[in-house]
């Protein structure tokens, strides 16, 4: 049962995979990158890596497949001139695609790979839990590791929000406190004057 | 492979997840009925009107006329847009707001599926309903579905941070991400709940889980005055009525889990106190969780009657400079009292 499970997971991921690169429309190649990375996180479900996979869904396919669909669906993209001279460019792609299956093939060899090199790991019982295991190991073995990573994150975050923020003069601004602040005597004025009459 | 058919054990586990399942969608079902007879009823009341009161007695019929309707109804695909994606759009809305109920106890051991990263999983599927709206605004080829698939996606991710900072303290709270030991965790009397040493959070959470269903006041991807009805406005028949459905089923997914991570759950309110303990004693824990998600689900029906819609940017300042910076803020108090062991909530 766990094979037909994986075996079909595995081709869903292959089939998406490579519809991610095929599909004429970037708007269906996000979609099936979403289907993609859907797939692989069932398949990391299958390994017992439930942490990994959850969050796998949660980060990439919850919040960056949303933005990055976001920037695709905006930007019209005019496809044909994108599609010129693919006879031109072929022998490089060639190349490139030959040394990028050479490299694969030498590092995902059997050779580090195979079955004989990697042990089965054992199968955890089912009060096992993925996330608390994997919480206490990053928070006290490798907690420099990962307060540094968060601190680079972080420098991240300040330098794109530095790099695009500007503040143009004239645009008007909504203040809360203030509006919150204000009273009846700053809004109100209440005017007396004498009752007109109608003219005969 | 085969020997899991052969095993009787195999098949039968299945077929029980099946009738989970089956027994659970039911009365989800029947609950969205008539949630949206219950908040035709009371946004009338609160207009001082009656509502409707035509079909069967006393309009106890009007869901199932509305359903009729639209099942009659002629499925319209607008001949610009995409048809496999426009199709596909109302179908990526309801999947997660089904799939989701798949780790929500009703009650104590009540529950399809009892994983230990129950609260982890709920985050992914609440965060993948936006799909459905984005992929339909945009396969629908219209300028107003687009302009609420757009806003709908931004209002969605910026308060789901919001959302998630507010889930962290819950399970600082109860060492947990199992909803029903959540629930346990929260055993004693009505102060036990989470909902008083984490009333930020609460607060946060809810108007964050309004926000996450597009419901009033931060209906700005529907907003009728503006964009018609935005992303669903090519929509017709059935394929309308799914959208409707995913929505009013994430209401009660979201009505339910306030419950669940700060209202106590199944466990009863009077819990604690003496005499009236024992006399409730009878009512079983799902009856009192129905109670509470009805208080929920009545408030979203109250804040549409209530509050104006806000205005987009509005929306933007309200998740990011104030829920996030005070669900930040209460987890560092939070982490203070579980250090200190306060007491009786933390010890």
């Amino acid at each position: 049962m766990e094979q037909a499970i994986f075996y079909f997971f595995s081709a869903v991921l292959i089939f998406a995979a490579g519809m991610v690169i095929t599909a004429r429309n970037p708007v269906h190649a996000v979609l099936f990158l979403v289907l993609a990375f859907f797939t692989s996180a069932a398949l990391w479900l299958l390994l017992e890596a439930e942490f990994l996979a959850i969050v796998l869904v949660l980060v990439y396919v919850g919040a960056v497949m949303v933005l990055f669909l976001f920037v695709v669906m905006m930007l019209d993209i005019n496809l044909a001139p994108l599609r010129e001279g693919f006879a031109r460019y072929l022998p490089v792609g060639v190349l490139v695609l030959a040394l990028v299956v050479l490299e694969m093939v030498l590092v995902v060899g059997p050779r580090l790979f195979g079955a004989e090199a990697v042990t089965v790991p054992a199968r955890q019982a089912a009060e096992y839990s993925n996330t608390e295991t994997l919480g206490e190991l990053l928070y006290t073995v490798y907690v420099y590791p990962f307060e540094v990573a968060s601190v680079i994150l972080l420098v991240a975050i300040v330098a794109a929000i530095a790099l695009t923020l500007r503040r143009r003069p004239g645009t008007l601004k909504q203040e809360v406190g203030r509006q919150v602040a204000a009273n009846r005597g700053e809004r109100v004025r209440l005017v007396r004057m004498a009752a007109e009459r109608s003219k005969r | 492979m085969f020997d899991w058919f052969m095993n009787p054990e195999g098949p039968m586990v299945l077929v029980v997840i099946l009738i989970k399942i089956i027994a659970l969608v039911m009365p989800l079902m029947l609950g969205v009925a008539y949630l949206t007879f219950a908040e035709r009823k009371v946004i009338a009341y609160l207009h001082v009107r009656v509502g409707p009161n035509r079909v069967g007695p006393r309009g106890w019929l009007q869901p199932i006329a509305d359903a009729l309707k639209l099942v009659m109804k002629e499925l319209l695909v607008p001949s610009a847009a995409n048809r496999y994606l426009f199709m596909l759009g109302p179908v990526m809305a309801i999947a997660p707001a089904l799939t989701a109920w798949a780790v929500v106890p009703v009650g104590e051991g009540m529950v399809i599926a009892d994983i230990n990263a129950g609260l982890l999983f709920l985050l992914a599927m609440t965060s993948m309903g936006v799909y459905g709206i984005i992929v339909a605004g945009w396969a629908s080829n219209s300028k107003y579905a687009f302009l609420s698939a757009m806003r709908a996606g931004a209002q969605m991710i910026s308060y789901e941070i919001a959302m998630g900072f507010a889930l962290v303290g819950v399970l600082m709270a109860a060492g947990s991400l199992n909803l029903s030991q959540i629930v346990m965790a929260q055993q004693g009397s009505i102060l036990h709940w989470f909902w008083l040493p984490l009333l930020p959070l609460f607060l946060v959470y809810f108007i964050s889980g309004v926000a996450e269903t597009n419901r009033s006041p931060f209906d700005v991807a529907e907003g009728e005055s503006e964009i018609v009805a935005g992303f669903h406005v090519e929509y017709s028949g059935m394929a309308f009525a799914v959208f409707f459905l995913a929505e009013y089923a994430n209401m009660i997914l979201i009505a339910t889990l306030t419950a669940l991570l700060f209202a106590g759950g199944w466990l009863s309110p009077f819990q604690g106190i003496p005499v009236l303990e024992g006399l409730f004693a009878w009512v079983p824990g799902t009856i009192w969780l129905l109670l509470k998600v009805c208080v929920f689900l009545f408030c979203f029906l109250w804040f549409r009657a209530t509050f104006p819609r806000y205005r987009y940017d509005q929306i933007m300042r309200l998740g990011w400079k104030v829920f996030i910076p005070v669900t930040i803020v209460w987890i560092f108090v939070e982490g203070a009292a579980v250090l200190a062991g306060l007491g009786p909530w933390f010890d």
